[in-house]
């Protein structure tokens, strides 16, 4: 009995010991790594994003089709051998990132261009967080609209930044367009906006 | 005696145990064995041929729909991608369609194609729910009001949509050419080119085989290998002898052990392979050759579903199925290669056809007035496509995966119908069931809606448009 009670003394004595040390060992390395907010994250994420989308709009569509009208631009561009929209690059990114992203289980994150003026009626919103953020970074320029919700069981930190014509091939080519709801977009009029979801539970 | 009687059941069983397992262990693991009895329903006719395959599609015990998601993937990936899948994987990841995939998971291929279920599998090897559409697209009315009152039922079966490729289907392609002809001037067929881009071709073995005709003298089997005036006449006519090909190139190859180049009298795929590397990969895909492909033995006519005729039962199919070892000839392999097989009523009926007839006046016009103009059976099922053979170079190759072409057949439209005729007529023609058994001797009685509900749209935008103004 007294030999029982010396090993479960030591058992103990050496479980606390190493839970000490590990605690430790954690709390220095947090006070070492550096640590990013799912807000810091989404921020860099959507700045990336959008120079990368407003080079592309300015240097090569708008260049090439309004400038120097060598050629066109369309949403059916293998067929019309023509540039990608700049809104498909962005689509085809987004669809790319999410294809490479399941074999990196550490990068978990997803984007998508949505509008309250949809032209393909699927980009329009579909959470209520998307719908409440589309309206606000619409009603107040300048602004970014961060939220929490749950979706498929997982939460979310979910940011929507405001989409705005940034040439003049974007209010073109949404006012023309024949499945557009609204054709009097202007230059820096807000047509939608980039939804970033970070998953932060679940 | 009760202990006794009780040791001799215990024994009894326990051999019988044993005899079962070791039984349906053999059953289960020896090739060339059925294994029928394990099957919780009969396959699909897409993948009938492998039923003594189990392992093409479950390739691990262990694990769940990923398992099979890969299996589906590893053999129809490509053909997912490369006609521009309206409907990938990816575009459901997206948390925001949690909801919807939480009542269809449009992110596997088994939601829409599951296996052993023969009681709901439909044309094409679908077992979705009919109205699937209506879950994304339960609004499409006020999209495009020409779909008011429509059913949910009849988006695929009326001919107007297809889930994955809808390169000849999409609103914009309608449009574009709805006022096309039924049969266009001048139609031809895509040219070959292979021999035109050998240079691109970096793995073609051109240090060993330079790229310039040879003559009968030039000819480098062994002496002591017998072979006829016929097969040197073969070979000396073909493209192979014009192109540098000598008789080693395919007879002499290197044992994996030893690694010594030995002769060898009947060269299998594996020659064929060294450069027509995405034929014979694209021929595995198919029917033909997909149980080549699961490790099994080649098909032959008895093991297909559709009639075929009785004395060619057993003939295996390989490349030189079609194409002769020595005299490969394209136009046989094009026409009287798939004929010698196939006697369904469309096959049967393809030599009273006028496609047929343009075959025939191309093989015997004597000037090239009317090249590629012929229209064989490999010109709609084997068609020359634009295939990414990597992922920066494109090629014009006759594609020999045949089952990419058909199933549903609007898959057809683009590599091979709109080369000749207009895109109402081929989507009208090819809805019509009659006119496909005769081998499309007529027109169709069948009117797709479509191009109409697109033309509908169109003047209504035009109208609004104009009513702004």
């Amino acid at each position: 009995m007294k030999e029982e009670k010396k090993m479960n003394l030591a058992i103990v004595t050496i479980a606390t010991c190493l839970s000490i040390g590990a605690g430790i060992a954690i709390a220095k390395d947090a006070g070492t790594t550096p640590s990013i907010t799912p807000k810091a994250m989404a921020d860099a994420l959507h700045l990336v994003m959008d120079s990368d989308r407003a080079v592309y709009t300015k240097r090569i569509v708008n260049r090439l089709v309004k400038k120097e009208k060598v050629i066109k631009a369309s949403e059916h561009f293998e067929d019309d051998k023509a540039l990608v929209l700049p809104a498909q690059m962005f689509r085809f990114g987004a669809e790319m990132v999410a294809k490479r992203a399941e074999e990196k289980p550490d990068v978990n994150f997803s984007y998508s261009l949505q509008s309250l003026w949809p032209i393909n009626k699927q980009n329009a919103p579909k959470t209520d967080v998307e719908k409440e953020g589309l309206k606000f970074v619409a009603e107040n320029k300048g602004q970014n609209y961060y939220a929490t919700e749950e979706l498929g069981g997982t939460e979310y930190f979910t940011a929507v930044y405001a989409d705005t014509a940034v040439a003049p091939v974007c209010v073109s080519c949404h006012n023309d367009h024949k499945d557009t709801p609204k054709r009097d977009f202007k230059m820096g009029d807000v047509m939608g906006g980039v939804v970033i979801r970070i998953p932060i539970s679940g | 005696m009760n202990k006794k009687n009780n040791l001799q059941f215990w024994v009894s069983w326990l051999i019988a145990s044993v005899a079962i397992a070791l039984f349906f262990t053999y059953l289960l693991m020896s090739e060339g064995v059925t294994k029928t009895l394990f099957m919780p329903g009969d396959l699909s006719p897409g993948h009938h041929q492998l039923v003594d395959a189990c392992d093409t599609c479950h390739t691990s015990a262990f694990g769940g729909d990923e398992i099979l998601q890969d299996a589906c993937i590893s053999c129809h990936g490509d053909d997912r991608v490369k006609p521009n899948d309206s409907h990938p994987r990816s575009k459901f990841k997206d948390p925001r369609n949690a909801d919807t995939l939480e009542k269809i998971n449009a992110t596997h291929c088994v939601s829409c194609h599951v296996e052993h279920k023969p009681e709901i599998t439909l044309k094409d090897g679908l077992t979705q729910p009919r109205d699937v559409c209506f879950h994304c697209h339960a609004e499409i009315a006020q999209e495009r009001p020409s779909h008011e009152g429509m059913s949910f039922m009849t988006c695929k079966d009326s001919g107007c949509h297809n889930f994955h490729n809808n390169r000849a289907l999409y609103t914009d392609f309608l449009v574009k050419h709805m006022d096309d002809p039924f049969h266009k001037n001048n139609a031809t067929l895509p040219a070959k080119e292979f021999f035109d881009v050998l240079d691109e071709i970096l793995e073609y073995p051109r240090d060993k085989y330079p790229v310039q005709a040879l003559s009968i003298e030039e000819i480098d089997a062994p002496k002591d290998k017998h072979y006829d005036e016929a097969i040197i006449h073969d070979w000396s006519t073909t493209a192979h002898a014009a192109s540098g090909v000598n008789c080693s190139a395919c007879h002499i190859s290197i044992t994996e052990k030893t690694q010594v180049a030995v002769w060898n009298d009947s060269p299998n795929m594996d020659s064929c392979n060294q450069c027509h590397n995405h034929e014979v990969n694209r021929f595995k895909l198919g029917k033909h050759g997909m149980r080549l492909q699961a490790g099994l033995s080649a098909m032959t006519p008895a093991q297909a579903l559709l009639p075929m005729h009785s004395d060619a039962s057993h003939k295996e199919l390989t490349c030189n199925s079609c194409h002769g070892a020595h005299n490969y000839d394209v136009s046989y392999a094009a026409v009287d290669g798939c004929l010698q097989c196939h006697a369904d009523d469309h096959s049967l009926a393809y030599k009273d056809s006028k496609h047929y007839a343009l075959w025939i006046q191309e093989q015997t016009s004597n000037d090239n007035k009317h090249e590629n103009q012929g229209v064989s059976c490999a010109s709609c099922h084997m068609p020359r496509i634009d295939y990414d053979v990597s992922e920066w170079t494109t090629r014009k190759l006759v594609d020999h995966n045949q089952s990419a072409n058909l199933s549903p057949n609007s898959k057809m439209i683009r590599s091979s119908c709109l080369h000749c005729h207009g895109l109402g007529f081929a989507i009208d023609s090819l809805a019509d069931e009659d006119l496909i058994k005769n081998n499309f001797n007529g027109l169709s009685k069948v009117k797709v809606e479509s191009i109409d509900l697109a033309r509908k749209d169109l003047e209504r935008y035009l109208q609004e448009k104009q009513d702004a103004e």
